[in-house]
């Protein structure tokens, strides 16, 4: 994982670089674009020929959605408080 | 919205192709995704060392802002914590990884499942996306019960491109930087999250 991360640290040193360069910088987000592509559909065939995984799919499903719900109520409550203390105009 | 769907789309038929055993027997031999992977994070890290609005914006933010990314990365570990409590297959720890993910669901899902395996991955990938979709759907209530920075928390990271036109919509234009400002911080932070959580 260490080399994901410095690949991303070293791609960030050269997109700063590179930032007048318009041609290259408007080739790079259809590329991502591929990239994530490619990776979710070989995610999908990992998961498609993992039994385990395919007889799970509702209960991990359902533990996903739990999940969302805790991060989202959890964000927004917080989120609640920050706004009332630091960012409302006084009427 | 156009790009979300052609995402689960390719992870939907890939899954397919798995359950008929469509694939060439070289996919299943030899492992792409680590070097597809590794292409994808140089590119992500490009694009955002790229962007002159991204320096733009995080040159010339106020103090003050930096506690709307924070109350996004408060808030959400203290509510996975709380449902991880109730969840059979998903340690703390993993939770929080998947919190972490805060809606940007194509690098999180990846980066865990390359870690963890795919059963997390997948869990990650269908939270992560239920995080965008949710507040999509769910951004006028919050803004009207929870003030103007809720549906910004809400989006996470996804609150700089996907989900800003909803928000902006509803709590105004004057948030749009600190809306951009938070998914930004977000964004950048996901890998490096994910990894510390899992990892250490």
């Amino acid at each position: 994982m260490f080399t994901v991360l410095t690949l991303m640290a070293i791609g960030i040193i050269i997109g700063f670089t590179i930032q007048d360069k318009a041609k290259i910088v408007k080739a790079i987000d259809p590329m991502i674009n591929i990239a994530i592509y490619a990776l979710l559909f070989l995610l999908g065939i990992s998961v498609g020929t993992n039994e385990i995984i395919i007889s799970n799919l509702d209960t991990l499903g359902a533990q996903a959605l739990l999940l969302t719900l805790g991060g989202v109520m959890g964000s927004v409550v917080l989120a609640f408080f920050t706004y009332k203390f630091f960012f409302k105009t006084k009427k | 919205m156009k790009n979300s769907l052609i995402i689960v789309g390719f992870f939907v038929l890939g899954i397919f192709i798995g359950l008929y055993n469509l694939l060439p027997q070289i996919f299943v031999e030899i492992d792409f995704s680590i070097y597809a992977l590794y292409i994808l994070m140089f590119l992500v890290g490009v694009g955002i060392g790229a962007d002159k609005k991204v320096w733009e914006i995080l040159k010339n933010a106020k103090l003050k802002i930096v506690l709307v990314p924070l109350t996004v990365i408060v808030g959400t570990a203290i509510g996975v914590t709380i449902v991880s409590l109730f969840l059979k297959d998903v340690s703390l720890r993993e939770s929080l990884a998947i919190g972490a993910g805060y809606g940007y669901y194509s690098l999180s899902s990846i980066l865990i499942s390359q870690i963890s395996g795919e059963a997390l991955g997948v869990v990650a990938l269908i939270a992560n996306i239920a995080r965008e979709i949710t507040t999509l759907l769910v951004t006028p209530l919050f803004a009207k019960y929870f003030g103007k920075i809720a549906p910004i928390a809400s989006g996470g990271a996804t609150s700089m491109d996907t989900t800003l036109p909803i928000i902006i919509k509803f709590v105004g234009k004057e948030y749009a930087i600190i809306s951009v400002f938070s998914g930004i911080v977000l964004t950048m932070l996901v890998p490096f999250a994910v990894a510390f959580i899992l990892k250490f």
